[in-house]
């Protein structure tokens, strides 16, 4: 058996990139989801879902075409950051944010939309502006919400396995995930090792879960 | 003194009518607005309050101008003194009757005074959903006055109150009133509720001014519509 503990590492940092970028891309767009009532919104949120039911490996050959070096979005980071993204852990972080962030995005919209619009108007008239309502008032009502969206996020990318493959390929210590190491120990015959990987990625994911219901029943209760 | 001039197009379903109100209240007056479901009583405050724009007219308190749709100003909620007791209270459920007080007026002494003044002092540290009906009513004028508002906006507050406490938090409420000398507008739908505590009455219907009237409550001056 051999087992290298490498993969976690990777998965693990993406899982952290991906859910901490997301946090941040998603807030803003859920609230202007949530909130505004535009033609528009049905398109963006449409495309916006896309990866829920895409397969990620169609999903993966457009970002690859896009993010390859003679891709517009490879081309522009190359020349401007000269940072290449195909093959890379820079990219295979783009890849994850692109196909994790309906799960971010839904949760947080969610517990926006939790929030009653009362409590807003209740914090504007006692003269608190709209980042000190967001801050004292939105976030600390949909907490589980925002747990909701950390946790669903992280066990997604780290499951994550035809994107990356697409965007990444395997290249050991820099885009070779957890699932792209299972899939290559079954490749070559390897069971034990596949158990063991599999294994601690189903504990992982399975405590994360138990976390989640924890937390929303917590609340629920109060 | 507070005057304004507020004129608004609204819905009701499929209904469409205009709020057209017009009033001047003396300053420290207690104004009191009843009138049918959808006659515009909240809207008004709303209004008021900077929550919602009118389509025209002007809310002048004092010597500032709040809305002038003349001039093309109209002052966020934010840069308004007013106080809102919401119908049914909007406390902030994370927050103890402390904090929701404090988050007002940023100022723990000032907290204190104004528990002590709505008698929740024993109450300082419990959630929201720890109290009754009349308390959470107290935190919410107690949150409402945290920021000493020249105009006190209060909506339908006794309106989830059974019978009895409706009395005691509508005593409560005027003695507050009084105590702090603030001028204040209250909307609801009952006519003796309001006749009890405000020393002026406006009836509204359709968004219209039906009636308006001074009532005595131990004041004598004229309103003018």
């Amino acid at each position: 058996m051999s087992f290298d503990p490498v993969p976690f590492w990777v998965s693990f940092h993406l899982g952290l990139w991906v859910t901490t970028l997301l946090l941040l891309i998603c807030f803003p767009l859920a609230w202007i989801f949530a909130r505004s009532t535009g033609r528009w919104v049905p398109w963006v949120e449409s495309t916006t879902s896309l990866p829920l039911v895409l397969s990620p490996t169609v999903l993966g050959f457009y970002l690859l075409i896009l993010l390859s070096s003679r891709g517009p979005v490879g081309r522009f980071f190359l020349s401007v950051f000269h940072v290449r993204l195909a093959f890379t852990f820079a990219g295979i972080v783009i890849a994850g944010c692109i196909s994790s962030l309906p799960f971010m995005l839904s949760a947080l919209r969610a517990g926006i939309l939790s929030v009653p619009s009362h409590l807003l108007d209740a914090s504007y008239t006692l003269g608190k502006g709209r980042i000190e309502t967001i801050f004292r008032v939105v976030i600390p009502h949909m907490k589980s919400s925002i747990v909701a969206g950390i946790v669903n996020t992280f066990a997604h990318t780290l499951g994550e396995f035809g994107v990356v493959l697409m965007i990444g390929g395997s290249v050991p210590g820099v885009t070779k995930v957890v699932s792209i190491a299972v899939y290559e120990r079954v490749e070559s015959l390897n069971f034990a090792t596949a158990h063991v990987y599999a294994a601690i990625l189903l504990v992982v994911s399975y405590c994360g879960v138990f976390l989640l219901n924890r937390i929303q029943r917590s609340e629920a209760r109060r | 003194m507070l005057q304004f001039v507020l004129k608004k197009e609204l819905r009701a379903g499929d209904h469409v009518f205009h709020l057209d109100a017009a009033y001047r209240l003396e300053e420290g007056g207690f104004l009191g607005i009843r009138g049918p479901s959808g006659s515009g009583k909240t809207t008004l405050l709303r209004c008021l309050a900077g929550l919602y724009v009118p389509d025209s007219g002007s809310i002048q308190i004092g010597e500032e101008t709040w809305y002038s749709a003349r001039e093309g100003l109209s002052l966020p909620p934010q840069r308004r003194s007013v106080g809102f007791v919401f119908q049914d209270y909007a406390l902030f459920p994370h927050m103890t009757v402390l904090r929701n007080v404090s988050y007002a007026t940023g100022d723990r002494k000032r907290t204190m005074e104004l528990l002590d003044l709505t008698r929740m002092t024993d109450f300082a540290h419990h959630f929201p959903r720890e109290l009754s009906g009349g308390q959470k009513q107290r935190t919410a004028l107690a949150r409402a006055l945290g920021r000493n508002p020249r105009l006190l906006l209060l909506d339908e507050p006794l309106s989830a109150l059974d019978e009895d406490l409706r009395y005691s938090m509508g005593e409560e409420l005027r003695r507050i009133q009084r105590q702090t000398g603030v001028t204040s507008i209250i909307v609801s739908h009952s006519r003796q509720e309001i006749s009890r505590l405000c020393t002026e009455v406006l009836e509204l219907a359709e968004g219209r001014i039906l009636e308006a009237e001074v009532e005595c409550r131990g004041r004598s001056r004229s309103g003018g519509v």
